[in-house]
């Protein structure tokens, strides 16, 4: 009987008991009634990245923080204040790190320049084979 | 181009390869980590006021904090596993005389009171943070962490993850440190 009940136990998902008993937030789930501030929330929430499942937007994540984050998102742009305003109160709290748009300063510039810099060396190569099949 | 640059150049592949290899091969070797600090480390305390957690407990707000001494703000909850397993080190703080504020988040009272009645009541204050706003404004992502607030309201050191045995005078000497 006692094997049966931890066996029973061992069914019982890891996540289960790492959530809240709690309901989710009032806006996590909720769409706003202004269908142009809901279209803003969501863009914003596809670029914002869950700190608990941490490859997903928060859009896409069903973790507990991720919807409090949506429901930040969507009390902040109900209140009128602007998206890009958010990601920077989130950015200066995680780091550029919770956003999934990188923004372009010392560290992140290899990422813009490599593709032009590969651009430019595959132009060049081609242009060598290119002159020595005309010769 | 001479013969030499080309025989030179034919390796240039191999050594790339290599290179990709051993840069996969030391991903597979260390553990990547997926703790993300908080960047308020070294500033000061957002500003915030929570409801008591508990009626017979006061709750937390901003201006209880920095108020000369150093103390600790512990973020947990009752529903969460490891918050539990520090509970121990908690006590051990408490008693080498470091005050402790607790956030309980996304917490029932009745859950609550029967979490602390089970692993000891290490908090002055407990504030609720039903909808993890103030754990988002401080730059905590999950529980427990726990923060060293200096006496002018600085928060001078995040510990990430429940706190071990060996964790213990580490947080103390921040906690000196913070005075």
């Amino acid at each position: 009987m006692k094997r049966a009940a931890l066996l029973l136990l061992l069914t019982v998902p890891g996540a289960a008991l790492a959530d809240s008993a709690m309901p989710a937030a009032a806006l996590a789930d909720t769409q706003l009634p202004d269908p142009a501030q809901e279209r803003q929330a969501k863009a914003l929430m596809e670029t914002l990245r869950c700190l608990v499942c941490q490859g997903q937007s928060i859009a896409d994540s069903d973790a507990e923080l991720a919807g409090d984050m949506r429901a930040l998102v969507r009390r902040r742009i109900a209140a009128g204040e602007k998206p890009e305003a958010i990601r920077e109160w989130l950015v200066a709290r995680y780091g550029a790190w919770v956003s999934y748009q990188p923004p372009l300063d010392a560290v992140t510039w290899p990422l813009w320049a490599l593709p032009l810099l590969l651009l430019v060396g595959g132009a060049w190569l081609a242009r060598g084979r290119f002159r020595r099949r005309r010769a | 181009m001479a013969l030499k640059t080309i025989r030179w150049l034919l390796w240039v592949p191999l050594i790339l390869f290599v290179g990709f290899v051993a840069l996969v091969a030391s991903g597979l070797v260390t553990p990547s980590t997926h703790e993300i600090r908080s960047q308020l480390i070294g500033k000061p305390l957002p500003d915030f006021a929570l409801p008591p957690a508990l009626p017979a407990k006061p709750g937390l707000a901003r201006v209880e904090l920095g108020q000369g001494k150093p103390r600790l703000v512990n973020i947990f909850a009752s529903w969460c596993v490891p918050c539990a397993t520090e509970s121990a080190q908690l006590a051990t703080l408490k008693r080498a005389g470091v005050e402790i504020d607790g956030i309980a988040i996304r917490d029932r009272p009745e859950d609550l009171t029967r979490f602390l009645g089970r692993y000891g009541d290490p908090y002055a204050r407990i504030g609720a943070d039903r909808d993890s706003s103030v754990q988002m404004a401080l730059g905590s992502s999950g529980v427990p962490e726990t923060f060293v607030i200096d006496g002018a309201g600085v928060i001078r050191l995040q510990h990430v993850g429940e706190i071990r045995p060996e964790h213990v005078a580490g947080i103390l000497a921040a906690v000196e440190a913070a005075k």
